[in-house]
């Protein structure tokens, strides 16, 4: 073993990085399929994804379309996940009505959160302030991820119980959790 | 719907929806699943006779091919057949990209194009009369993308697909009738029996 990876090895579970974490829970719940259209703060999730010959991860022209790929993957067998920032959410109340809820098919949505906490674009925050309402309008299970120490225990127990209820969830992942996105111009 | 005086000329046949799926169905012989598009593209699927392997849309207008290259990623042993129409299409043609991005060659994709949105009236998709549908997939990277010329080649299309390294989508263009029939709009049931269709489930 090399320093590094000692030093590695050593590391107390609460200091993995949260993306450490989102990825290693995938694995855990058997999650395979991972299609996403991307935001600055998923860069290294989905840098990680792909590396990881476990995935099979790919961007898409539109949220919505991964939702039809994840829900037809499931369908077949095969778990799945979307990853997506805030206003790819917007997009989805009509797939989510009509597909995922209806249909019993448990989506899992990986939602990196703009538009609060230091947003610098006004519409943003219009954007994210519609999220939360479409979600319960739906009666949606959603989490909102601020602690590194709490994130591992949401992501494990609300991968089984969207797939266990066969009902979609919303994890979303405030800039607490992130760190976001500055304006720093 | 397509006449000559609000399409580009045309060598293709004008064909019949439930016509072709009827002849599509009647070649699946090996539990081929079949994702069918929202409105009369899954009326037409159901009416060509209920198989457990088929999938009906009630909603969510232009994720056939997304939810069909879902099956075909999940089960690559299995061909899957997505069947959309060109109005459904439209709005969601970065699809096709992706597809043709992940190349996978259980999949094929058919497109029911009559140049209208039959089910709301009948009113001219803003492409009827100006956009090639086969020509866009061909530029979106779906190499392996043809109108059937008529029925007996739309046969010749299927079969050929079932070889093919590839995607493959065909266009098919339609007239302006309505499906002959009605899904039963029931989702659980629907997605239950496409599960136990695909030997994902076990029945209760």
């Amino acid at each position: 073993m090399t320093a590094a990876e000692a030093q590695t090895a050593l590391q107390p579970s609460q200091e993995k990085s949260w993306h450490e974490m989102a990825l290693q829970a995938l694995k855990r719940n058997d999650i395979r399929l991972v299609p996403y259209v991307p935001d600055r703060i998923l860069t290294t999730l989905i840098r990680n994804i792909h590396a990881d010959p476990f995935f099979t991860t790919f961007p898409t022209a539109r949220e919505e379309e991964a939702v039809g790929i994840v829900a037809g993957a499931w369908m077949a067998g095969m778990r799945g996940a979307v990853l997506m920032q805030t206003s790819g959410f917007a997009t989805l109340a009509n797939v989510l009505a009509s597909l995922a809820v209806p249909y019993q098919i448990p989506l899992i949505m990986f939602v990196t959160e703009r538009g609060t906490l230091g947003e610098f674009n006004y519409g943003q925050a219009l954007v994210c302030s519609t999220m939360r309402p479409v979600l319960d309008s739906l009666a949606m299970e959603h989490h909102t991820c601020t602690r590194l120490d709490e994130f591992e225990f949401i992501l494990d127990r609300s991968i089984k119980q969207a797939i266990t209820t066969q009902a979609p969830v919303a994890l979303i992942l405030s800039p607490l959790l992130t760190g976001g996105k500055v304006f720093d111009k | 719907m397509n006449t000559a005086t609000n399409s580009p000329a045309r060598n293709t046949k004008v064909m019949n929806r439930f016509d072709i799926t009827s002849r599509l169905v009647a070649k699946l012989k090996h539990g081929e699943a079949v994702i069918g598009g929202i409105g009369n593209t899954n009326f037409d699927l159901w009416a060509a006779g209920h198989r457990p392997q088929n999938f009906y849309m009630l909603g969510s207008m232009g994720l056939g091919f997304p939810i069909a290259l879902g099956v075909a990623l999940a089960q690559p042993q299995r061909r899957v057949f997505g069947l959309e129409g060109d109005g459904s299409l439209l709005m969601q043609m970065g699809c096709l990209a992706t597809i043709a991005t992940l190349k996978p060659k259980n999949l094929t994709m058919i497109v029911m194009d009559n140049g209208v949105y039959q089910i709301t009236g009948a009113q001219p998709t803003p492409a009827a009369a100006v956009a090639d549908i086969v020509a866009i997939a061909a530029a979106s990277g779906l190499s392996n993308s043809v109108w059937a010329a008529d029925e007996e080649d739309f046969e010749r299309l299927v079969d050929q697909s079932l070889s093919a390294t590839g995607p493959t989508l065909i266009g098919v263009r339609i007239d302006d009738k309505p499906g002959v029939g009605a899904t039963r709009r029931d989702p659980v049931q629907i997605r239950e029996r496409f599960m136990l269709g695909l030997g994902v489930r076990e029945a209760l």
